[in-house]
C-alpha cells in the first residue's frame, strides 16, 4: 500500500510538472523531462509493489470516511488487483520513454498537456483497480475515460480523429450508465438491508441471488464489456486505437481494456451465488468477440486497425477463459476452474506484453514511414532490423506459436477445456467443446492475420515512404526489446507465472486451488521441456547448416519468378491478395465493398480498384439506433424552450409526483 | 503394455526408425503412382539420394531475402522433429507424453507452417506469395479438423495424452467415432502433406501449386531440410492414423511394432492410390474438402457426447 501511495503521489506531481512550461522544457536524459522521470519512477515503484503483493499473496486495505453519500476513500491491494495493476504500470511506464522519443522530432507545445493527461490516465487506471468503494470506483472510471478521450483526441486537426474520440466518449458514458444501474442494484439489496456505504466489503454478499444477481451479471457484462471492447460494445475500439498516438494505443489496448475485465471479475467475486447461466453467457460472449474480432482484423489493411480488431479477439479469448473458469466452479470441477482462470489471467498479462509490443512496433513503422497502410509498406525488415525482428516476435507470440508466451496462456485455456471434455458431465462437456472449437477456429485465423501484418516487413518496399524508412531511436528500440524479452521469458518458464497467479485464481475460483495449480504447473513444465527441445533442435540444425555451407560459395541471385527477371515491387502479393482466400469465404460476414475491378477491354488503361471493410455493427446497429434517438430528441424539442421559470415548475411538479408515489404506493 | 525390459527404449526406437525410414514414404507414394501409370518408377531410395546430393551443394539466395528466409527451413525441420517426439507408435508411448500434448502437437506443426510461409513471403515473389496465401487459408480451415478429431477420440477414451488414447483398444467400443476421426485425420494428412486432391506436388505450373511454389527459392542444404521435413511430416501424421486404425496386440510388442510399420507404409500406399485415381480439386473447392474433414470430426464429437 505504501508503494501505491508513493506511486500515486509521484504521478500527480508528474501531471502537474508536465504543464509547468519551464520545467517541462528541461531535458534530463535523452528526451525525458523531470515529469517523465518522475512518472517512470512512479510506475517502477508501483509495479514493484504490485509484484510484491502478488508474490506474498497480501490483502491490504486502507479506508478514510468521505462526505460523499455512499462514498469512502477505500483502497485495497489484493492478489486480483495486483495482477491487473501490473499491465497498467509496466506498460504505462515503458510507454513514457517511448512516447518522448516518438514525439521528440515534432516538438510542439501542446504535447505538455498530452503528457499531463497521460499521467492522469495512468493514475486513474491504477485507482480503478485500487478502489474498494463503488463511488470512488466510478469517479476513477470516469476520469480514466475523460483522460483517454483527450489522449485519443490529441491529433484533433484530423476529422477522423475527432470522430473516433467522440465515439469513444459516447461509448464510455453509455457503458458507465450500465455500471451505475449495476452498483445501484448491488447497493440496494433487499429493502431495509441496503449497505450504508458502497464499500465493496459491504456489497459482498448483499445481493443474494435471483433476479437481482441476474441483473447485476447482465449489467456488468454490458458495462464492463463496452470498456473491454466485447462485441457488440466494441464499436468505439477499432476507430479509437488507430486515432491515438501509438504509445497511447499500446496502453489503451494493453492496459485500459483490461480494466473492463477487472471490473467484471471484481463484481463476480461480490456475488455469493452466480446465476447458473453465467458461465455459458461468458463463453458465448467471449466466442462472439473472439470470432468477430479476428474475422474483421484479417480484412484490415491499416496496421493499427488490424491490431485494434485483434484486441477485440484477445479480450474475447480472456472472457472465454473466465467463462470456462465459472463453468468449472459451477460444475464443481476445481481443475477446470483453476486452469480456466489461470489461462485468462495469464492472457491478460501476455496480451499487455505482446499487444503493447505490436502497437509500439506499428508506431515505429508509422514514425519511420508515415504509413499505416500495409499494402504500401514492405521490405522494412532490411531497413528497420530491430523494429522488424521485435515486431515479428510479438506477432509469433500473439499467434500462440511455441515457445512464446501466447502459447502458454492458450495452452492453459485448451487444457481447461480438455479437462472439462474428458470428465463425465455432459453439459459441461458441451460448453467446453464450444470453447475448443472456437479456440481452434480463432487460432488459425490469428496466424493468417499476423502473417498479413508481416508483409510490412518482408519482400521489397511498395512505396517511396517504405523505401526510405529508417530505424527508430535507442529509447524506442529498448522499450520494444524489453517487451519482446518478456514474451520470450514467460514463454519459456510459464510454470513460474501460474504459481505466481495462484492467490488471484483462488480468489476467483472461491476455493483453494493449490492442488490444481501444482498439477497445471507440472504439465507446463512438460510444455517447457518441449519448448526447450524445439529451441535445441533449431540451434543444432542452424549449426549443422552453417557447417555445411562454410567454405562453399554461397551466392545471391534474383528471386525465381518463372524466369521473369525484372520483378517490380508492385507485382508482389499484397496483404489484400494474401488474405483473399479467407476474406472470400467470409464475405457474407464482412460485407466488403468493392469498387472497380476487372479491366473493361483487352488493352490496359488506367484502373482503380478499392476495397473497404465497414464495421458491421456500426453500420447496421448503432447508426440506425442513434438515428432513432436523434429522432426522439428532435420531437421532444418543444420541452426545451429555454424559460427558466417553466423549468422550475417542471422540477416542482416532478418532485410532487415522486412524493405522492412514495407516500401513496410505496410506503 | 507389458513390463518387458525393452519397452522403455521403444519410444526412442520409434524416433530412430522414423528418422531413417521417413524418406521411404514419399518414395512409396511415387512408386504406387508409377505402377498405376504403367511405369517402372524411380528407385525406392531416390529421396535419400536427393537429400544427400542437396546436402553436399552450396546455396543461392534471392536478392530480396533476409534471415527470415534462411531460418524458415531450419525452424520447419526442428518443429517437425519436435512433433515426432510427441507421437506414439506401435503400442509404445511417445518420448514425451502429458495431458494436453495434442495442443502442443497441433501448434508445433503450426509453427512449421508459419516458418515456411513467412520465408516464402520474404522473397517478395508473387508466386511464392500466392502459395503462402493459399497455405495460410487452408491451414486456418484445417486446424479445427485436426484438433476436433483428436479431442473426439480423447473424449471417448476419457482424457489423457496422445500416448494413452491413440490406441484401438481404448476406443474399440466406439467404432463409429474412430472411423469418422480416421476420415478427418486422413483429410488433414492429405492437406498437411500437400497431396492430391488438395495440392499436386508433381505439377509443372507454379500457378496451380500450393506448397511447392513456396519453396521454389530454397536451395542446397535448406532444400534438403525441406524435403526431409516433408518426409517426416508424412510419418508423423501417418502415425496418428495408424494409432487409431491398426491393431496393437499387447502380448507381443514386436508384432505391434511391425504392424504399425506396415500400417504407415499402407497409409502412404493409399495416398498413392488416391493420387492416381483423382485429379487435384479446383483451388476454390479445396476449402469444401477441408470443411468436410472438420465436419467428420464434429460428427465424431457429437457421437462421443452420448
Amino acid at each position: 500500500m505504501a508503494a501505491m501511495a508513493l506511486a500515486g503521489s509521484l504521478l500527480i506531481l508528474a501531471a502537474v510538472l508536465a504543464v509547468v512550461r519551464p520545467v517541462a522544457r528541461l531535458r534530463l536524459a535523452g528526451s525525458l523531462d523531470p515529469a517523465a522521470m518522475m512518472a517512470i519512477a512512479a510506475c517502477a515503484v508501483g509495479s514493484a509493489g504490485a509484484a510484491y503483493a502478488l508474490a506474498t499473496g497480501a490483502d491490504e486495505a486502507w479506508r478514510v470516511a468521505w462526505a460523499i453519500p455512499g462514498g469512502a476513500l477505500a483502497l485495497h491491494v489484493d492478489p486480483l488487483a495486483a495482477v491487473f495493476l501490473l499491465p497498467v504500470l509496466v506498460l504505462g511506464g515503458l510507454a513514457i520513454p517511448y512516447g518522448h522519443e516518438y514525439w521528440a522530432g515534432t516538438a510542439s507545445e501542446d504535447r505538455h498537456e498530452a503528457w499531463a493527461w497521460f499521467y492522469l490516465f495512468l493514475l486513474s487506471m491504477a485507482l480503478v483497480i485500487l478502489a474498494a468503494n463503488a463511488v470512488l470506483f466510478l469517479i476513477a472510471w470516469e476520469s480514466m475515460s475523460v483522460a483517454a478521450f483527450f489522449l485519443v483526441n490529441h491529433e484533433d486537426h484530423d476529422p477522423t480523429v475527432r470522430q473516433a474520440a467522440w465515439t469513444f466518449l459516447i461509448a464510455a458514458h453509455l457503458g458507465t450508465a450500465f455500471l451505475l444501474a449495476m452498483f445501484t442494484i448491488l447497493g440496494g439489496g433487499a429493502p431495509g438491508t441496503g449497505a450504508e456505504t458502497l464499500d465493496f466489503a459491504q456489497l459482498r454478499g448483499a445481493t443474494a441471488g435471483g433476479p437481482a444477481a441476474a441483473a447485476v451479471v447482465l449489467l456488468a457484462l454490458a458495462g464492463f464489456g463496452t470498456k473491454a471492447g466485447l462485441v457488440p460494445g466494441h464499436v468505439w475500439l477499432p476507430a479509437a486505437h488507430p486515432a491515438a498516438p501509438s504509445h497511447v494505443s499500446a496502453v489503451l489496448s494493453g492496459a485500459m481494456l483490461k480494466t473492463g475485465i477487472y471490473g467484471l471479475l471484481r463484481v463476480l467475486t461480490l456475488l455469493p451465488v452466480l446465476p447458473s447461466w453465467t458461465g455459458w453467457l461468458l463463453i458465448s460472449s467471449g466466442l462472439l468477440s473472439g470470432l468477430f474480432g479476428i474475422v474483421f482484423a484479417i480484412a484490415q489493411r491499416d496496421l493499427k486497425r488490424l491490431l485494434a480488431d485483434s484486441s477485440i479477439e484477445n479480450l474475447g479469448v480472456i472472457v472465454l477463459g473466465v467463462g470456462i473458469g465459472v463453468v468449472g466452479v459451477q460444475h464443481d470441477a476445481p481443475m477446470v476452474a483453476a486452469l480456466g482462470f489461470s489461462g485468462a489471467l495469464l492472457h491478460v498479462l501476455n496480451h499487455a506484453l505482446f499487444k503493447g509490443l505490436l502497437f509500439l512496433g506499428a508506431g515505429s513503422v508509422l514514425h519511420a514511414t508515415g504509413e499505416r497502410n500495409l499494402d504500401v509498406l514492405g521490405g522494412l525488415l532490411k531497413r528497420m532490423p530491430w523494429t522488424g525482428g521485435l515486431f515479428l516476435i510479438g506477432a509469433a507470440a500473439i499467434a500462440a506459436l511455441p515457445p512464446l508466451n501466447g502459447f502458454a496462456s492458450e495452452f492453459l485455456l485448451y487444457s481447461a477445456a480438455l479437462e472439462g471434455v474428458g470428465g463425465g458431465d455432459r453439459r459441461m462437456a458441451v460448453a467446453m467443446l464450444a470453447a475448443i472449437l472456437g479456440l481452434a477456429l480463432i487460432g488459425g485465423l490469428v496466424a493468417a492475420t499476423y502473417l498479413r501484418a508481416a508483409l510490412a516487413f518482408t519482400g521489397e518496399p511498395r512505396s517511396e515512404a517504405a523505401a526510405h524508412a529508417h530505424e527508430s531511436g535507442p529509447a524506442m528500440r529498448t522499450v520494444m526489446l524489453i517487451l519482446a524479452a518478456a514474451c520470450v521469458v514467460i514463454g519459456l518458464v510459464p510454470m513460474l507465472m501460474i504459481r505466481a497467479l495462484e492467490p488471484a485464481v483462488a480468489q476467483l475460483a472461491r476455493a483453494d486451488v493449490a492442488v490444481a495449480t501444482v498439477g497445471a504447473a507440472g504439465v507446463l513444465t512438460r510444455v517447457t521441456a518441449v519448448a526447450a527441445i524445439l529451441v535445441c533442435f533449431t540451434v543444432l540444425l542452424s549449426v549443422l547448416r552453417a557447417r555445411l555451407l562454410a567454405g562453399r560459395s554461397v551466392r545471391r541471385g534474383p528471386v525465381w519468378s518463372t524466369a521473369y527477371l525484372a520483378p517490380a515491387p508492385s507485382m508482389q502479393y499484397s496483404g489484400a491478395s494474401f488474405v483473399q482466400p479467407l476474406t472470400g469465404l467470409l464475405s457474407r460476414v464482412l460485407g466488403q465493398q468493392r469498387e472497380g475491378g476487372v479491366p473493361p477491354a483487352y488493352f490496359p488503361s488506367a484502373q482503380r480498384f478499392a476495397i473497404e471493410t465497414p464495421g458491421l455493427f456500426r453500420e447496421y446497429v448503432f447508426v440506425p439506433a442513434f438515428r432513432g434517438v436523434r429522432w426522439i430528441a428532435l420531437n421532444l424539442r418543444w420541452m426545451q424552450h429555454g424559460r427558466i421559470q417553466l423549468y422550475l415548475v417542471n422540477i416542482a411538479a416532478t418532485l410532487l409526483l415522486l412524493l405522492v408515489w412514495k407516500l401513496g404506493f410505496h410506503g | 503394455m507389458t513390463a518387458m525390459p525393452f519397452t522403455s527404449f521403444m519410444p526412442f526406437l520409434h524416433v530412430a526408425t522414423a528418422l531413417v525410414l521417413a524418406p521411404l514414404l514419399p518414395s512409396i507414394i511415387t512408386r504406387v503412382k508409377a505402377i498405376f501409370a504403367g511405369r517402372r518408377g524411380a528407385p525406392l531410395l531416390q529421396p535419400y539420394y536427393d537429400i544427400a546430393k542437396l546436402l553436399r551443394k552450396s546455396a543461392v539466395y534471392g536478392d530480396t531475402t533476409t534471415w527470415l528466409f534462411r531460418m524458415g527451413p531450419t525452424v520447419g525441420l526442428a518443429a517437425v522433429l519436435t512433433a515426432l517426439l510427441l507421437v506414439p507408435f506401435g503400442g509404445s508411448p511417445a518420448v514425451l507424453a502429458f495431458r494436453g500434448d495434442i495442443i502442443v502437437f497441433a501448434y508445433v506443426l503450426a509453427l512449421a507452417r508459419a516458418a515456411t510461409i513467412v520465408a516464402a513471403l520474404d522473397t517478395g515473389s508473387s508466386f511464392e506469395g500466392m502459395g503462402a496465401s493459399r497455405e495460410s487459408a487452408f491451414s486456418a480451415i484445417m486446424e479445427p479438423a485436426l484438433i476436433l478429431g483428436l479431442v473426439a477420440v480423447m473424449r471417448k477414451a476419457g482424457g489423457g495424452s496422445l500416448s494413452t488414447f491413440l490406441h484401438p483398444h481404448r476406443v474399440e467400443t466406439a467404432a463409429a467415432t474412430t472411423t469418422l476421426v480416421i476420415g478427418a485425420l486422413f483429410v488433414v494428412y492429405l492437406a498437411e502433406n500437400a497431396r492430391i486432391p488438395v495440392d499436386d506436388p508433381a505439377t509443372h505450373l507454379e500457378l496451380t501449386m500450393v506448397h511447392e511454389v513456396m519453396v521454389l527459392d530454397h536451395s542446397g542444404p535448406d532444400l534438403a531440410f525441406i524435403h526431409y521435413a516433408a518426409a517426416l511430416k508424412l510419418w508423423v501424421l501417418g502415425a496418428l492414423i495408424v494409432g487409431l486404425a491398426v491393431p496393437q496386440p499387447a502380448a507381443s510388442p514386436w508384432a505391434a511394432y511391425a504392424l504399425a510399420l506396415a500400417g504407415i507404409a499402407g497409409v502412404a500406399a493409399v495416398t498413392g492410390i488416391v493420387e492416381s485415381t483423382m485429379a487435384r480439386l479446383r483451388m476454390a473447392a479445396v476449402p469444401s474438402l477441408l470443411f468436410a474433414g472438420s465436419a467428420l470430426a464434429g460428427v465424431a464429437l457429437i457421437l462421443g457426447l452420448r
